[in-house]
């Protein structure tokens, strides 16, 4: 990819002051003025490529902030694996912040951020010591992650490791003020098929940590799943519970564009994008996390990304429906259940995660750590609603729509695919960007 | 005395070094449990060094490696030669598949490295399940195994 030709159209080039101008603030104005902040989810491994993808996003039609995403080799600590890529000019899932050249990284950063456009780096790493310690000498105020929800989707780093290295990694962040802003990534776990009440109590419990280790501003997150409505309700439960539990700290609420298995005909990406704006600003949410219309293919490009952003930010300005009244399902009473339960297990709030995970207090649907206790599980229901079929040990109400019953390889196929099917149906045709057909296995020369 | 009986082939899933991603092994596991297979799941990031000893310990019929995180093509050749490389596994039947590149690249050319390396095949990321099993029938198919009475 190469330098963008046209000349750079910023919206405001003061230097970044302190506080204003921080990633909290732009968001926090930008709700003031009724405007959705949209961000993409956006990594490359060439620092040319990645600094086009950040101009881009500034000058997209919409209020956004920028977003470096990191690669999969730098989030499981494998410099290695890094240096050899980089000897080979092998393109990365990411930016590899930690390793690439810091005045690279400096001249990036000074060319693309102002006073209204700070950059967040999002990661996913249960070891995430020496990403902070960049941010920190780099100068930039956001990220994103947690103990745990950082630790459980991300690999095998035991959950007791992860809490220790978030603790100390958090505080040093911490030291960098106010502006420090961290976003938990409690919201989404595995992506798909968790029950929101869950996702609310890690969303809050990570927010609670956060603040228990110094940080000042912090975003609650929470994904769209299958069915608008109970992800209204759920947004509205989330934003009740944080009211209670992360009094005096700068906070706001971001929404994922769909993290479980994406529809594949541009049509149907499209439409749950757009849908995703709605839920964001029905559900009061500061910002959203766009998906494209590539996710179900591969790394979406820089224009793909501008597009999403776009359409994202056109359907919050003009095409939002009227606000109903949401009918409470008892996500909110699962969810203050789920927190309690956590938190009278120990003051600090990390040993008590560590202990709810022992305990499967918190135990997420098919999650292969080996800290997960692993005894609930999940399902779609007719109304198109994600229902515990097993609760495990969870102390939550099993409710009348529990099912005990053994999924299937079948059955668990057709419910990570429930949206992308919904979504897809206008279109059953698979348009969009097909890769090549079935490669056939292939013998091994004798 | 002694009988005869049939036993299910034994499985290996797992992961490469840098992909999180776990849907896809759960899947899989599910989908060989349910054809005959026993399975042993390593899961998510798993370093090239324990798939190795755990191939060694467990002594598989075959082994699944799915990613989809793009660096498959990377991890895979590398993890590929470490396996090889041990005398006890030279011969065993280790197939890759998934979304093994981050999209640029040419997907014919990425399983052609692949299976030159030293994997037995490689499927896309739309493989056919059926198939799928089918190939891991032909080579890994239950054994007879004579158990003293
Ligand atoms: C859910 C999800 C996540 C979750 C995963 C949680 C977890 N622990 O599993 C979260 C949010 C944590 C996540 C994180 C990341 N993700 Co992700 N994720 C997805 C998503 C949305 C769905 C994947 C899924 O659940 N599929 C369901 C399972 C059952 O299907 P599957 O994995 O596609 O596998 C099927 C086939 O490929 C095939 N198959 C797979 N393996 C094998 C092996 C054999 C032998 C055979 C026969 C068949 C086979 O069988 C399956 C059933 O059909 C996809 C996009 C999509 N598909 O919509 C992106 C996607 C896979 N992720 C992607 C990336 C890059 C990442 C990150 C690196 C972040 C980033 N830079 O964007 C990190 C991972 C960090 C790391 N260390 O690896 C990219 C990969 C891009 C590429 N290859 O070009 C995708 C495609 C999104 C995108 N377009 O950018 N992700």
């Amino acid at each position: 990819m190469s330098r963008d030709p046209a000349p750079v159209q910023c919206r405001d080039t003061a230097p970044v002051p302190e506080p204003n101008g921080s990633f909290a603030a732009v968001v926090r104005d930008a709700a003031d003025t009724g405007e959705l902040v949209v961000q993409p989810r956006m990594g490359f491994s060439a620092p040319e490529r990645m600094r086009a993808g950040l101009s881009a996003t500034r000058d997209a039609d919409a209020a956004t902030v920028g977003t470096i995403t990191l690669d999969s080799y730098t989030r499981v600590g494998d410099f290695a694996a890094l240096r050899r890529a980089d000897a080979d000019g092998t393109d990365l899932n990411g930016y590899p912040l930690v390793t690439a050249d810091k005045t690279v990284t400096t001249t990036m950063l000074d060319d693309v951020r102002t006073a209204r456009f700070p950059v967040q780096v999002r990661h996913g790493s249960a070891r995430p010591g020496p990403i902070v310690d960049t941010l920190i000498e780099l100068g930039i105020d956001a990220t994103e992650g947690g103990p745990v929800s950082y630790c459980l989707p991300y690999g095998r780093v035991p959950l007791r490791e992860s809490v220790g290295a978030w603790a100390s990694a958090t505080a040093r962040f911490a030291t960098v003020g106010p502006r420090a802003h961290v976003e938990t990534f409690g919201g989404c776990m595995l992506g798909q098929l968790c029950p929101p009440a869950l996702l609310i109590a890690v969303s809050v419990l990570e927010g609670m940590f956060f603040a228990q280790h110094g940080i000042r501003s912090v975003s609650l997150s929470l994904t769209q799943q299958t069915s608008m409505h109970q992800d209204l309700e759920a947004l509205h439960a989330l934003r009740a519970i944080a009211d209670r539990h992360l009094t005096g700290l700068d906070r706001h609420i971001v929404v994922y564009a769909y993290m479980g298995v994406y529809p594949r005909s541009a049509s149907g990406a499209v439409t749950l994008l757009t849908d995703s704006a709605r839920l964001a600003v029905l559900g009061g949410a500061e910002r959203l996390i766009v998906k494209t219309a590539a996710e179900a293919f591969r790394i979406p490009t820089i224009e793909e990304n501008v597009i999403a952003l776009e359409q994202a930010a056109a359907t919050a300005r003009h095409d939002v429906p009227d606000g109903e009244a949401v009918p409470d399902t008892g996500i909110r009473a699962d969810a203050d259940t789920l927190i309690e339960a956590v938190l009278a297990l120990d003051d600090d709030i990390g040993a008590a995660l560590v202990k709810a995970f022992e305990l499967g207090l918190l135990d997420v649907p098919y999650c292969l750590h080996t800290d997960n206790a692993g005894r609930t599980r999940s399902y779609v229901d007719e109304s198109g609603r994600v229902c515990w079929s097993d609760v495990g040990s969870l102390p939550v109400r099993p409710g009348a729509d529990l099912r005990p019953r053994h999924v299937g390889s079948a059955e668990l196929l057709g419910a990570l695919n429930h949206v992308r099917h919904r979504y897809d149906a206008a279109e059953p045709e698979e348009t969009y960007d097909l890769p090549a057909g079935t490669a056939a296995p292939r013998s091994r020369p004798a | 005395m002694s009988e005869v009986s049939r036993r299910r082939p034994l499985v290996l899933v797992s992961s490469v070094s840098s992909d999180s991603h776990t849907w896809n092994l759960v899947f899989l596991q599910l989908l060989l449990e349910e054809t005959g297979h026993e399975v042993v799941n390593l899961g998510a990031c798993v370093p090239d060094e324990l798939l190795v000893s755990e191939c060694a310990a467990h002594r598989p019929d075959a082994v699944v490696i799915s990613t989809v995180n793009g660096h498959g093509h990377v991890d895979g050749q590398r993890l590929i030669d470490r396996v090889r490389a041990d005398e006890r596994l030279s011969d065993l039947p280790v197939v890759i598949g998934g979304k093994l590149g981050v999209g640029d690249e040419d997907d014919t050319a990425l399983a052609a490295g692949l299976v030159q390396r030293g994997f037995n095949a490689v499927f896309a990321d739309n493989a056919d399940p059926a198939s799928f099993v089918r190939y891991l029938e032909s080579v890994a198919p239950p054994r007879l195994v004579r158990d003293a009475g």
